[in-house]
């Protein structure tokens, strides 16, 4: 019972019951019962489930979300490059390549 | 700071890099970890979550999953699925529901096989459809058959206020919402003297995503004061479970317990005020609802307010209703499972008796179900 | 069996397979019968034949209508098996009432598709009936066509081999739920409804060796890819993030609650071939939609079934669909 999806609102019906809103180029209405008046705006990303408008998405906290994991990401990077780095320091082969070279 | 799309809310929520340094740092942190922890997924969406994306398979050892009863749909008791059968075959009656319901089998078979003997049975994609429905026959009741956790039941007290508003008089309701918090409580804490819940497994919770956004976190509140259980409120997508259990693990090393949301993009600690005033304005609860599997949940089901008993369908039909509890099979272990006590492999009829197309208990009813999942991804997991 | 027929043995899936089995293929039974392609091969190989029904709810919507619809049907079942369509009949159920001008309307749509399979409509009844027998109107259609490329079947794959996809996926059975009446949602979105046989014709010119080839119909890609696992006993392993959806199908799905996979195609086939021949298979077929794409390759990790490997590294099953396409709730 809990399969809800966000979609961008794009209309508002003149008396704020219902709404239409968009999902990847898929409109559909949507009913604005739940909310309270003036609530939700267009331009909003909202919650749909069986067609009723269940809340507002908070843009600053999916934002937050998306930055922590973009963080996440750039820490793990850099993990693996540091360990890159340090495994090819530790590469012997390259240490005798490196002492044939200055031989020749 | 960039500008959200619409796509963010669903690329970057499901992104495979992000999935994998999840699994990574929950690897990391459980290392650390005094004993194996058992989180319990709630909600049927975070089940089927965790099984479409393999979660279980980025996970290590000592950190497990134990499948919930959030399906409103497997825990209906059968003999209220008969209610709905009963119903259907009423004449002039057009008994409509939500899609999943269609299938699930009662005692004389499911709704789907009601409408191939001749019964007026139609699924919506939402309540609201009923008026249409009702204004297009005049002549029969249109009777909605109610289900769902807090999430839906605002949009059924929609439905109740717009019939009220409207007198609209050709649409009942049968109603089955249940709340989850109760069933949370009766899982670690029954007060059902032939259960034994204190065996149970469950030291965590992960809550369910879109509950929450109606009902607000604040109904965990006691979970981890009373019961000490941290509950971690997560959003639906792949990452957003991840974290989750992140979140979680992150808690048992730190020894805190404590209520936190990961879905902070939707859920707050009061939810959604109106859609909990229309709940109240129309439903109350009842003392007892059974939770098939489970047994009888206290305070955990929804029913009309007595001031529109004339819409409840339960009444009005009271005379054509079967009221006897029907027991599972005897070898349906679907109480231990959902206790944790129990896998669905080691349930004897799993798989063999007890399938998707011939579903013995409540577990394995609906694709959310913990046998549902197992069935499905196999030896995958 | 169930005692009574449901409407999920109409699917494409699992339960469909089962009426097909326990009732049709037991007192039928032959060998020809037994190959379960999508056209029956007939006199030594020579020719490939075939028929179908269409009972398509609405009769007309975005990008095609039932007349479309029917003759891209059969003319594709006879594609598939690598032959020219040559010859149709044209079987029409009407009921009381419908619209003389939207009947011709269907014709007209019928003969345009048959041009561009150079087939020609050799036969055909007509049939009236009470208001409210069938639903508008309903149409079945047989095929006969010329085999010009032979031994393509779903039992010839092999470990090794590579699977591709003619285009973007799910986008007919997204039309029609987005156009059918009770979800209204308006969208942009337009059937894939198109007639196969040139872009076969085209592979074929290419000396391309066709292991098997089967267009995603009922069931979609998923009902394929699992047919052609249990047929050829091999398992099928597919790149999940490959599999190429357009937006708005993606964003039907999502609402409904389906999976791309699962809904029916009618202009878009699978096709697998041997790995050396996957560059020059996915070149001709992207002339014609740029969203070709090599989507899984053959191997014997699970045999007969269907995996679907993440790109986090993790995999599941990909199963036959089963049950009535209902949305999905939770």
């Amino acid at each position: 019972m809990c399969l809800s999806i966000p979609s961008k609102v794009v209309k508002i019906s003149d008396d704020e019951t219902m709404c239409t809103v968009d999902t990847m180029g898929v409109q559909r209405d949507a009913n604005l019962m739940m909310m309270e008046d003036g609530d939700v705006k267009i331009g909003d990303y909202v919650l749909l489930h069986i067609g009723f408008v269940m809340n507002k998405i908070d843009e600053d906290e999916a934002m937050a979300s998306i930055d922590t994991y973009r963080e996440i990401l750039e820490h793990m990077n850099n993990e693996d490059r540091q360990r890159a780095i340090l495994e090819d320091d530790e590469c012997e082969a390259r240490g005798e390549q490196f002492a044939e070279e200055i031989k020749t | 700071m960039k500008e959200l799309e619409l796509k963010n809310l669903y690329d970057d929520f499901r992104d495979g890099d992000t999935i994998k340094a999840y699994a990574q740092i929950i690897a990391e942190d459980a290392k650390k970890l005094d004993k194996p922890i058992n989180i319990m997924e709630v909600c049927g969406g975070h089940t089927h979550t965790i099984m479409k994306f393999g979660l279980p398979q980025l996970l290590p050892k000592n950190v497990n999953f134990i499948h919930g009863p959030g399906c409103p749909v497997c825990i209906m008791p059968k003999e209220r699925i008969d209610h709905a059968y009963v119903l259907s075959m009423q004449e002039n009656v057009i008994l409509v529901t939500l899609g999943d319901m269609i299938k699930v089998p009662g005692s004389n078979g499911s709704l789907q096989d009601a409408r191939a003997k001749g019964a007026d049975v139609r699924f919506v994609y939402s309540p609201m459809e009923c008026i249409k429905i009702a204004e297009e026959n005049r002549d029969k009741k249109v009777i909605f058959f109610a289900i769902g956790f807090e999430t839906t039941t605002p949009m059924t007290a929609v439905l109740v206020e717009q019939v009220v508003k409207q007198k609209i008089p050709n649409i009942l309701f049968h109603i089955n919402h249940v709340t989850v918090p109760e069933v949370m409580v009766e899982l670690i804490d029954s007060r059902d003297v032939h259960v034994d819940s204190y065996n149970n497994e469950i030291d965590a919770f992960l809550g369910p995503s879109h509950v929450s956004v109606i009902a607000g976190s604040k109904i965990y509140d006691k979970f981890p004061k009373d019961y000490g259980r941290p509950v971690v409120v997560t959003g639906f997508e792949p990452v957003d479970a991840m974290q989750g259990i992140s979140m979680i693990v992150k808690q048992f090393v730190e020894k805190r317990c404590e209520l936190e949301i990961q879905y902070k993009r939707v859920v707050n600690h009061d939810g959604n005020l109106k859609a909990q005033a229309l709940i109240d304005t129309y439903f109350e609860k009842m003392s007892l609802f059974r939770w098939r599997g489970l047994g009888n949940v206290p305070d955990s089901g929804l029913k009309l307010r007595d001031i529109y008993a004339q819409y409840d369908a339960e009444k009005v039909y009271k005379s054509v209703l079967p009221i006897a509890e029907i027991e599972d099979h005897k070898l349906c272990i679907c109480g231990d499972i959902l206790r944790g006590m129990a896998k669905p492999q080691e349930c004897t009829i799993f798989g063999t008796a007890c399938k998707p197309t011939t579903p013995i208990g409540s577990c394995m009813v609906s694709s959310e179900g913990a046998c549902a999942a197992y069935y499905k991804y196999g030896n995958l997991i | 069996m169930t005692k009574t027929i449901t409407i999920a043995h109409g699917n494409g899936g699992e339960e469909n397979n089962e009426l097909i089995k326990k009732i049709f293929y037991k007192h039928f039974e032959n060998d020809i019968l037994a190959k379960s392609e999508d056209a029956a091969v007939i006199e030594d190989g020579r020719l490939a034949f075939t028929t179908d029904s269409f009972t398509v709810s609405p009769l007309f919507f975005p990008g095609g209508d039932i007349g479309k619809l029917a003759v891209c049907g059969t003319c594709n079942d006879l594609a598939m098996m690598g032959a020219k369509p040559k010859y149709m009949t044209c079987s029409v159920i009407i009921e009381e009432g419908f619209a003389t001008r939207d009947l011709e309307k269907i014709v007209k749509s019928m003969k345009k598709e048959l041009e561009i399979n150079g087939a020609i409509v050799v036969s055909g009844d007509t049939k009236v009936v009470p208001r409210g027998s069938v639903d508008k109107l309903f149409i079945n259609t047989t095929g006969i066509g010329v085999i010009e490329h032979k031994g393509i079947s779903a039992s010839s794959l092999k470990d090794g081999m590579s699977v591709l996809v003619s285009r973007d996926v799910g986008t007919h059975g997204a039309t029609i739920f987005a156009a059918r009446e009770g979800i209204e949602l308006a969208s942009t979105l337009q059937t894939d409804c198109a007639s196969l046989y040139p872009e076969v014709k085209k592979l074929i010119d290419a000396g391309i060796n066709i292991v098997a080839l089967r267009d995603a119909t009922r069931g979609g890609v998923s009902a394929v890819l699992n047919e052609w696992a249990k047929s050829s006993d091999i398992c099928i392993e597919v790149v999940e993030e490959s599999i190429p959806v357009q937006e708005e199908v993606r964003g039907i799905c999502e609402m409904l609650g389906f999976e791309a996979v699962d809904l029916a195609n009618e202009g878009t086939f699978v096709l697998c071939v041997a790995k050396e021949d996957e560059a020059k298979a996915l070149e001709v077929l992207k002339q014609k939609h740029a969203t070709a794409t090599i989507i899984a390759s053959v191997s014997e990790q699970y045999k007969g079934r269907v995996l679907l490997n993440s790109s986090w590294g993790t995999k599941r099953f990909l199963d036959l669909p089963t049950g009535e396409l209902l949305p999905r709730i939770c």
